[in-house]
């Protein structure tokens, strides 16, 4: 980053002109695992965006105390201390949703979104603006989160947040079906690339040569 | 035989990549061309084939709940299973720079072609995922972990450089749609990809 950014910007970038996801192809593995049902990308989308925020701070902080060689360790350690804490809090108060989770809220540890933000921003920038820029990534990650476990979950059960939306008459009268592929992992894939696609077609600057 | 059924089925039945997409981001990002996906998916083989046992022995030793009785009857019931995150994590990224070192003293030349590549391997997640997973399944012992870390490696490893042999035919030959180009094809060949894995479901071994 270059040149120098308002607060504005730094906070609403990430939401569609430099989104974590589909832009900087950060943090994919998390956001296809979670997303079959809605609340699971929900919860994980917060708890992404909190750990980011904070570790972004954080790291922010001590950035100039932190030797390059060891950088990485340091980093990690910060986001695991900050994610066990989240783990913890989810084990707690949201018990079903973690299970649903399982690994994946470990693993919000190696979430490229993560070591991305604390490497390209963090260690180079002041503690308030890495705090916005940790907020912003978080939402820009939890908005395509939640775009693609609406989809997954409307077209693959018939259902949001475990709600009935398609009404049982159309299983019973009108042959209505669920897709079980939307259930599937390989099925985020594509709703990504079919995000990518409406996002890239608006946005022509964004799109790669081959 | 058990753990070479368990070997066969992490590579195929249980693959990293595509039955439960961990590593995504350095197989998207380093999938160019198949000769640096090839070095990384040799590098990440490598460090599941060393931290899993390392960690397993770490699970067993400290970490479960009851596991410090061979330090002493006092400490039967103290649980640390909180504290596994952050140890797993330390004991990957200290073994990347460990690994980093060597390659870099003993193989200049392998050091250079893979360059950023190397510490990259501490935030992939096919790593820390390999070893959450041993420790949810509870392997019986070391060696069946091993065995385990070997065959996640080995699919990774296959898995990526597959798609860069794909990718460099699509880059070359294909009519991609402009707003696809790249990293939006990429995503559905990899679906597409994972679709096709998922007929090793039915497998038993």
């Amino acid at each position: 980053m270059a040149e120098k950014l308002s607060y504005k910007d730094i906070l609403f970038n990430p939401f569609s002109k430099d989104n974590p996801v589909i832009v900087q192809v950060l943090g994919i593995c998390s956001c296809l695992a979670v997303t079959a049902k809605l609340e699971p990308a929900i919860v994980m989308g917060i708890s992404v965006i909190a750990v980011l925020a904070f570790s972004n701070v954080i790291i922010s902080l001590i950035r100039n105390t932190i030797p390059t060689n060891i950088r990485i360790i340091v980093q990690l350690v910060v986001v695991a201390a900050l994610v066990i804490i989240v783990n913890q809090l989810l084990l707690a108060f949201a018990y079903d949703v973690s299970k649903q989770l399982s690994v994946f809220i470990g693993l919000i540890i190696t979430n490229c979104i993560l070591m991305g933000r604390l490497e390209a921003f963090a260690m180079g920038n002041k503690p308030w603006p890495s705090f916005l820029d940790g907020i912003g990534n978080g939402i820009g990650y939890a908005i395509i989160l939640v775009i693609v476990g609406f989809f997954r979950e409307l077209l693959g059960s018939g259902t949001l947040l475990g709600f009935q939306i398609v009404p049982l008459s159309w299983y019973t009268d009108g042959g209505y079906a669920n897709n079980g592929l939307m259930i599937l992992p390989p099925m985020a894939l594509i709703v990504v690339a079919c995000v990518i696609w409406v996002h890239r077609s608006r946005n022509k600057d964004l799109q790669e040569k081959n | 035989m058990e753990n070479f059924n368990l070997f066969i089925r992490s590579i195929f039945v249980d693959n990293m990549v595509f039955a439960y997409f961990l590593g995504m981001c350095s197989f998207l990002a380093v999938s160019k061309n198949v000769k640096t996906a090839f070095g990384l998916g040799v590098a990440v083989t490598f460090m599941l084939v060393v931290t899993l046992p390392i960690n397993y022995l770490l699970e067993n030793l400290v970490l479960k709940p009851g596991a410090l009785t061979w330090l002493s009857k006092d400490f039967a019931d103290v649980d640390l299973s909180f504290l596994s995150l952050i140890l797993f994590i330390a004991v990957i990224a200290s073994m990347t720079q460990l690994v980093e070192m060597a390659v870099e003293k003993y193989s200049p030349s392998l050091y250079a072609s893979l360059g950023i590549f190397l510490p990259l391997i501490a935030v992939n997640c096919a790593i820390l995922g390999g070893s959450l997973f041993m420790q949810q399944r509870g392997f019986a012992n070391v060696w069946t972990a091993t065995c385990a870390g070997a065959g996640w490696g080995l699919g990774w490893l296959l898995a990526i450089t597959a798609i860069a042999a794909i990718r460099e035919r699509v880059a070359t030959y294909s009519n991609v749609p402009g707003p696809l180009k790249g990293i939006g094809i990429t995503f559905i060949l990899c679906a597409l990809m994972g679709i096709a894995f998922m007929s090793f479901l039915g497998i038993k071994l």
